[in-house]
C-alpha cells in the first residue's frame, strides 16, 4: 500500500498495463519526452521506447482516428488529449465513429480504445482550460465513460478501461490530479466499469456525485453529521453505464436524494439521474429531487471570484443538503 | 337606418388585443368613412382607426383605457339600411374565413430518400401490409399487490388528502392495479355529502319522482356516480362513529326582529341579503371557537383539534347536496359572512363551484328548517365531529319568567339539533356547546348593530 | 501484366457494370433505398486491387467501390443483400448503407465504419501503425474521393503516416464531382497528387481509365510500403458517369457539354478493344462474359428479393462487448 496523488495512480496504471500487455500503448501531445504536460506519462518513454510512447503532431481528430485505426487493428491504445477542451476535432472519430463500430459491424470489429482527457476547472483555466464535457459522451451508447475522483478508484478503473473491449473515455479531473492524495494497493487490481462506490454511509439524505466536487460533498457531509444530519455520499465512478441500482437502493432508504456535478445544470447528468429516480422510486420520495451544478454561463471565467462564483464549494453544498434534510 | 357594432380589427398577425386611446370621435358626431375614430395601442402597432362606414356615431361602448380583443364591439354606429346589410355581410364572410393551418397537413405520396432525393419504399410498404400486428406488451393485469393491499399514495394524493380530511382507506383507487389517482381523490372531496338534502334559502322543491309505470310495480332507479359516493360516505360515517344527540329550544324573537328591521338597509349598502343563514352561521363559528373540541376530528385514535374553523353549509345543488366551506367562519361579521354565502351558495345552486369551495371544512351547519322540520338527527359529515341543524323558526307560546312571575308569550322559537362523535365528546361537551350556540342566537335584540 | 490478368479484369469490370445498371433499376422501382454507382471507376478499382494481395493486405474502402468488393470476392448476392437491407448481409447486419461495416476478419479485411467523409483515413493510418507496431509486413489501402481530399482528418493522416513511414497507400479516384461542387471550387490545385510533397511523400497522378496504368502505380507504392519507406498518395483520375448517388440530380448542376463525350472514355469497351485487339477476347468469349455476368446478377436479384428483412429480436446486441457492463442484449 501506498500513498499517492491521482496522477501518480493514473501514471502506475498506465505503466503496470503497459507491462503486463504488450499491445497496450500510448499516444498523444507531449506524452513521450516531456511526459505529458500533467506528468501524466513521466518516464514512460525512458522505459518503453518510442514505439510505445508516440509524440503525436498537433492534430486531434487525428489522435482519435489513428489510435480507433490501432484498436481495430489488435492494439490498445491509450490516447491522451491534453485537456477536455481540445476534444472536439476528436469527436467526429470517438463518438461519431468508435462508439459504432461494434454495433455498425455487428461485432465484427470492436474497438478498444482508451482516451485518457483531463477535464474540469478551479485551477484558473478560464474558457478552454476548465470544461466539463462529459455528457456529450455519456450520451452515445456504445461508449463508456468514466470519471474516478480518488487515486484508489482511478489505478483501479484505469486498469479495467485498458483491459475494456470498448472505447472506454477516461475522464480525470485535472484539480484532483495533484490535490487529492489517498491509499492505493501496490501491484495488479481493477475496480468494475459500471460500478458506483458509496463513499459515506447515511440515513437522512443521498447525495450523487463523482470528479473533484464528489470531495467538497464529503466534506460538507462532515459538517453536517456535526449538525446532526447523517448525509449518505455516492460516488458515480461510472457515468456510463450510470449504476442506477445503487443511487436507487440509497434513495429508498433516505427518501431525499440530490445530485452534485461540477457541469452546468440543465442537460447534466444530474438530469438524467433525477428522472431516473423519478421514474423508479417515485414511491420512496419524500421530497423533489435536487440538483446542485455548474451555472449556465458558457465556461468557467479566468478571474479569481467570477471562478469562484461558478465553482461549486462544500458550503454551497452544505445549504443545499440542509435545505433538503429540512423538507 | 340601423344601428351597428364597430369591431376592433386584426391589427397584426400576432396581436390578440389592443387598449383603446382617445376618442377622436363623440356620440352625436357625425361621421364620414376613414375619418380618424379613435386612437388604439397594441405593443406591436399604435394606430389611429379610420370609420369603416360612413354614418353618426350612436355610443361608445369601449371606454378609453379599456383592453379589447380583436373582434369586439367598440362603439356603435347608426348608418343607413345598405350600410348595414353590407355590413352584415362581410362580418359574416370574415367569420366563416379559416383559421390559418399552423399545424400543418401531411401529404401522402410526398417521399423523399435517404440524402434527398425522392425515392419511394416500396418494399417497406409491402411490409408492413404483411406484418402480422406486434401484440402490444400485456397490461398489468394482475394488480400490483404492493399498491392495493400496501397502499402507497402519491405525493399529490397525500397532500389532497391531507388537506380535506379524506381518508384514502375509503377511497376507491381507479388507477392501474387499484391505486387512488389524484382524480380519486378530487371526486372524493367534491362528493362530500351531508344529511338529509335540504335547501338553504330560498326553498326548491325536492325533484319529483314521477309514476309512469304500471301502478303498483316497483321500479329500478340507478344512482347517479354523486348519488353513490354520498350513499358510501352516509354508510362510513354511521358505521364508524358512535352518534349521539342533544336538541336545544333557541328564542329567536329579537334575532327575527333585528333581521326585519335591518333588512332593508342592509341590501342597500351590501347588496346582499340579510339571511338567517348569515345569523345562525356567525353564532355557530363562535360556539365553535369557544368549543374546541367540537371542532375536531377522530383520527387514527386520537383527537385532531382543527386550528380553524372552516363552516360548511349544506346546499342542494343540481347533482345533489354539496357542503361549500366558509374559511375562517369565526372571524366574520355578519355582513362578512352574508357577502361571503351569497355567491357561494349562488355557485352550488348552479353547479359551479370550484375545489377550494368545498375543501378543509371543520364542521358543519344544516338549515334543515326551511322545508319545516321542527326536529332533526342529522348524519355527521366523515370525518368530522359533529353537525348541527337548524329547525323551523315556529311562533309558539311559551312560559316566561320574570321577578313579577310568570307568563305566557308568543315568542319565535327554533330548535337546533346536534349530532356528535361521542368518541370526542360527552354529554357535557355538547351541551356547554349548544348553550354557547343558543347564547349568541339570543343575543340579537331590534336594536343591535349588524358588525 | 498478362492478357489472362486483363481478361480477368474485364470481366469483373463487366460483372461490376451489369450489377451496377440492375441496382439503379432497383432503386428506382423502390427495392433500394439508396445506390451509389462505380461507372467510370470500374478500372482504376480493379486495376488497384490487382496490385495489392487480398488475403494479406488491408482495404478501408468509400461508398463507391462496388467493383472494388467485386474483384476481392465479395459476391453480387452478397452485395445486393447490403442494398435491399436483408438479412444475410455480409458486413453490418444490414444495419448500414450498403458497403458499410466490416467483412469478417479471416474471410477478408475491408472496413468502411461510416459515410462520414475522410474519417476512413486517419483510421486507416491507426491500423498501419498496429501493423508495423507487431513487425507485420501488410499493406493498407485507403480509399477516398476528390472531395475527401479537403477534409482536415485527410492532411493529418497523410502527415502522421509521413512521419512514421508507414504501410499505408492513400487512393484517391478523383472523378472531378463532390456531389455538385466541382473540382474547380474543391481545391486550387491541378491534381490531388501535388498535396503529396507537403507531407513529405511520393504522389502519383494516373488515368484511372486505363487498368493497366493504375496497377502499375498501385503496385509500385505497395513495394514502398512493404520495404518500410512508408506511404504514397495515388491519384487515379476518372470521370462520374452518373450522379452522386439515387438521391441526387445532376442536371441541375452539371452542364450538358459536361458529359459529351465522357462515355467515349468507358474503360469497359475501352479494355473489350485491347483484348480483342491482341487476340485474347473474341465474339463468343465476350458473349459468355457478358450472358454470365447478367445471369449471375438475375439469379443474385431473385435470391435477394427473396431473403428476409432482419428482425429486430438481437436489435440490442453488439452495443457493448456481450456481458460487459452496459450491454443490454
Amino acid at each position: 500500500m501506498a500513498e499517492m496523488t491521482v496522477i501518480e495512480a493514473v501514471r502506475e496504471a498506465l505503466r503496470e498495463e503497459m507491462e503486463r500487455d504488450p499491445t497496450v500503448f500510448a499516444m498523444g501531445e507531449d506524452i513521450g519526452a516531456r511526459g505529458g504536460v500533467f506528468l501524466a506519462t513521466e518516464g514512460l518513454l525512458e522505459q518503453f521506447g518510442p514505439e510505445r510512447v508516440i509524440d503525436t503532431p498537433l492534430a486531434e481528430a487525428a489522435i482519435g482516428g489513428i489510435a480507433l485505426g490501432a484498436a481495430v487493428n489488435g492494439m490498445r491504445p491509450v490516447a491522451e488529449i491534453e485537456f477536455g477542451d481540445f476534444v472536439w476535432p476528436a469527436v467526429n472519430q470517438i463518438i461519431g465513429e468508435a462508439a459504432r463500430v461494434r454495433y455498425g459491424t455487428q461485432g465484427r470489429r470492436t474497438a478498444p480504445l482508451v482516451l485518457r482527457v483531463p477535464y474540469g476547472g478551479g485551477v484558473r483555466g478560464g474558457l478552454f482550460h476548465s470544461q466539463s464535457i462529459e455528457v456529450a459522451f455519456s450520451h452515445q451508447p456504445g461508449l463508456k465513460v468514466v470519471a474516478p475522483a480518488t487515486p484508489y478508484d482511478a489505478k483501479g478503473l484505469l486498469k479495467s478501461a485498458i483491459r475494456d473491449d470498448d472505447p472506454v473515455i477516461f475522464f480525470e479531473h485535472k484539480r484532483t490530479y495533484r490535490l487529492v492524495k489517498g491509499d492505493v494497493p501496490d501491484g495488479d487490481y481493477t475496480i468494475p466499469i459500471g460500478k458506483a462506490d458509496v463513499k459515506r454511509t447515511g440515513s437522512d439524505l443521498t447525495v450523487v456525485s463523482y470528479g473533484l466536487v464528489l470531495h467538497y460533498c464529503l466534506e460538507a457531509a462532515a459538517t453536517l453529521a456535526e449538525e446532526g444530519i447523517d448525509v449518505e455520499v455516492i460516488d458515480l465512478r461510472t457515468l456510463r453505464p450510470l449504476d442506477t441500482d445503487t443511487v436507487l437502493e440509497s434513495v429508498r432508504k433516505t427518501s431525499k436524494a440530490m445530485v452534485v456535478h461540477e457541469d452546468t445544470k440543465a442537460g447534466g447528468i444530474g438530469g438524467e439521474i433525477a428522472a431516473v429516480i423519478a421514474e423508479e422510486a417515485f414511491e420512496d420520495l419524500d421530497a423533489p429531487v435536487k440538483r446542485v451544478a455548474g451555472p449556465e454561463v458558457p465556461a468557467m471565467p479566468f478571474s479569481p471570484l467570477l471562478e469562484a462564483e461558478f465553482m461549486p464549494s462544500a458550503e454551497k453544498i452544505a445549504v443545499a443538503m440542509r435545505e433538503l434534510a429540512g423538507y | 337606418m340601423a344601428t351597428i357594432g364597430i369591431e376592433l380589427p386584426q391589427v397584426g398577425e400576432s396581436v390578440t388585443e389592443a387598449v383603446i386611446g382617445k376618442w377622436l370621435k363623440q356620440p352625436g358626431d357625425a361621421v364620414e368613412k376613414f375619418d380618424a375614430l379613435v386612437e388604439v395601442v397594441t405593443d406591436k402597432v399604435s394606430m389611429e382607426f379610420p370609420a369603416p362606414h360612413t354614418g353618426t356615431l350612436k355610443a361608445i361602448v369601449a371606454a378609453e383605457g379599456d383592453t379589447v380583443p380583436m373582434g369586439a364591439i367598440i362603439a356603435e354606429m347608426e348608418v343607413d339600411s345598405a350600410t348595414a346589410e353590407a355590413a352584415a355581410a362581410a362580418s359574416e364572410v370574415q367569420a366563416n374565413a379559416p383559421a390559418p393551418n399552423r399545424v400543418g397537413t401531411l401529404i401522402q405520396g410526398a417521399n423523399v430518400g435517404p440524402t434527398g432525393g425522392t425515392f419511394k419504399d416500396t418494399a417497406l410498404e409491402e411490409q408492413l401490409a404483411n406484418r402480422i400486428p406486434h401484440a402490444s406488451p400485456a397490461s398489468d393485469s394482475v394488480p400490483n399487490t404492493a399498491q392495493t393491499s400496501g397502499r402507497t399514495y402519491s405525493p399529490v394524493v397525500s397532500r389532497l388528502a391531507a388537506a380535506n380530511g379524506i381518508d384514502l382507506a375509503t377511497v376507491v383507487g381507479t388507477g392501474r392495479g387499484g391505486r387512488i389517482t389524484k382524480q380519486d381523490v378530487q371526486a372524493a372531496i367534491a362528493a362530500w355529502p351531508s344529511t338529509t338534502p335540504a335547501p338553504a334559502q330560498p326553498v326548491t322543491p325536492a325533484p319529483q319522482v314521477t309514476q309512469d309505470g304500471p301502478v303498483g310495480e316497483d321500479r329500478i332507479l340507478e344512482p347517479s356516480p354523486i348519488r353513490r359516493m354520498i350513499a358510501d360516505h352516509m354508510v362510513k360515517s354511521v358505521s364508524e362513529i358512535p352518534h349521539a344527540w342533544s336538541t336545544v329550544e333557541v328564542d329567536m324573537t329579537g334575532l327575527v326582529a333585528c333581521r326585519t328591521a335591518q333588512r332593508q338597509l342592509f341590501r342597500q349598502r351590501h347588496c346582499a341579503d340579510l339571511t338567517f343563514l348569515a345569523f345562525t352561521a356567525h353564532a355557530v363559528a363562535r360556539a365553535l371557537r369557544d368549543n374546541p373540541l367540537v371542532n375536531s376530528s377522530w383520527e387514527d385514535e386520537k383527537i385532531r383539534l382543527k386550528g380553524r374553523v372552516n363552516l360548511g353549509l349544506a346546499v342542494a345543488a343540481p347533482d345533489g347536496l354539496v357542503v361549500p366551506v366558509i374559511h375562517d367562519a369565526d372571524r366574520e361579521g355578519i355582513s362578512g359572512l352574508a357577502q361571503r354565502i351569497a355567491p357561494l351558495v349562488e355557485r352550488a345552486r348552479s353547479g359551479s363551484l370550484v375545489l377550494a369551495d368545498v375543501q378543509g371544512g371543520t364542521f358543519t351547519l344544516n338549515n334543515t328548517g326551511t322545508l319545516g322540520s321542527v326536529l332533526g338527527g342529522a348524519i355527521i359529515n366523515h370525518p368530522q365531529a359533529a353537525i348541527v341543524t337548524t329547525e323551523a323558526i315556529v311562533k309558539r307560546p311559551v312560559v316566561i319568567s320574570s321577578p313579577g312571575g310568570d307568563a305566557i308569550a308568543i315568542r319565535c322559537m327554533m330548535n337546533i339539533c346536534l349530532s356528535f362523535d361521542h368518541r370526542i365528546i360527552d354529554g357535557a361537551e355538547a351541551s356547554a356547546f349548544m348553550q354557547s350556540f343558543k347564547r349568541e342566537l339570543e343575543a340579537w335584540t331590534v336594536d343591535s348593530e349588524l358588525n | 501484366m498478362t492478357d489472362a490478368d486483363l481478361l480477368e479484369m474485364y470481366r469483373t469490370m463487366v460483372l461490376s457494370r451489369t450489377l451496377d445498371q440492375r441496382i439503379w433499376q432497383m432503386n428506382r422501382q423502390g427495392r433500394a433505398a439508396i445506390v451509389a454507382s462505380a461507372q467510370g471507376h470500374e478500372a482504376a478499382q480493379v486495376g488497384a486491387v490487382r496490385a495489392l494481395d487480398a488475403e494479406r493486405d488491408r482495404f478501408y474502402i468509400y461508398y463507391r467501390e462496388l467493383t472494388t468488393m467485386l474483384a476481392l470476392g465479395i459476391t453480387p448476392l452478397e452485395l445486393l443483400l447490403g442494398f435491399l437491407a436483408k438479412d444475410g448481409e455480409p458486413l453490418s447486419g444490414a444495419r448500414q448503407f450498403p458497403l458499410h461495416g466490416a467483412i469478417d476478419r479471416d474471410r477478408r479485411d475491408i472496413v468502411s465504419f461510416s459515410n462520414v467523409v475522410a474519417t476512413q483515413l486517419p483510421q486507416a493510418v491507426g491500423v498501419a501503425l498496429a501493423d508495423k507496431m507487431r513487425g507485420e509486413k501488410r499493406v493498407t489501402m485507403a480509399y477516398f474521393g476528390d472531395g475527401a481530399s479537403s477534409m482536415g482528418e485527410t492532411h493529418e493522416a497523410m502527415n502522421f503516416a509521413s512521419i512514421h513511414r508507414l504501410p499505408i497507400i492513400f487512393f484517391c479516384e478523383n472523378n472531378k464531382y463532390a456531389i455538385s461542387v466541382p473540382i474547380s471550387k474543391q481545391m486550387n490545385i491541378e491534381s490531388v497528387a501535388t498535396r503529396a510533397s507537403a507531407y513529405g511523400m511520393p504522389g502519383i497522378e494516373v488515368n484511372g481509365f486505363d487498368p493497366v496504368a493504375v496497377y502499375e502505380a498501385v503496385g509500385a507504392a505497395a513495394n514502398l510500403a512493404l520495404s518500410g519507406q512508408g506511404p504514397t498518395l495515388v491519384e487515379a483520375v476518372v470521370e462520374r458517369f452518373l450522379p452522386h448517388t439515387s438521391d441526387d440530380d445532376d442536371t441541375r448542376y452539371r452542364p450538358p457539354e459536361d458529359l459529351d463525350g465522357i462515355r467515349d472514355l468507358d474503360p469497359i469497351p475501352a479494355t473489350e478493344k485491347i483484348l480483342r485487339a491482341s487476340g485474347a477476347l473474341d465474339d463468343a468469349l465476350d458473349e459468355e462474359i457478358k450472358s454470365s455476368a447478367q445471369k449471375i446478377v438475375n439469379q443474385a436479384t431473385e435470391d435477394a428479393e427473396n431473403a428476409p428483412f432482419p428482425e429486430p429480436h438481437d436489435f440490442y446486441e453488439q452495443v457493448y462487448a456481450p456481458g460487459s457492463p452496459g450491454d443490454q442484449s
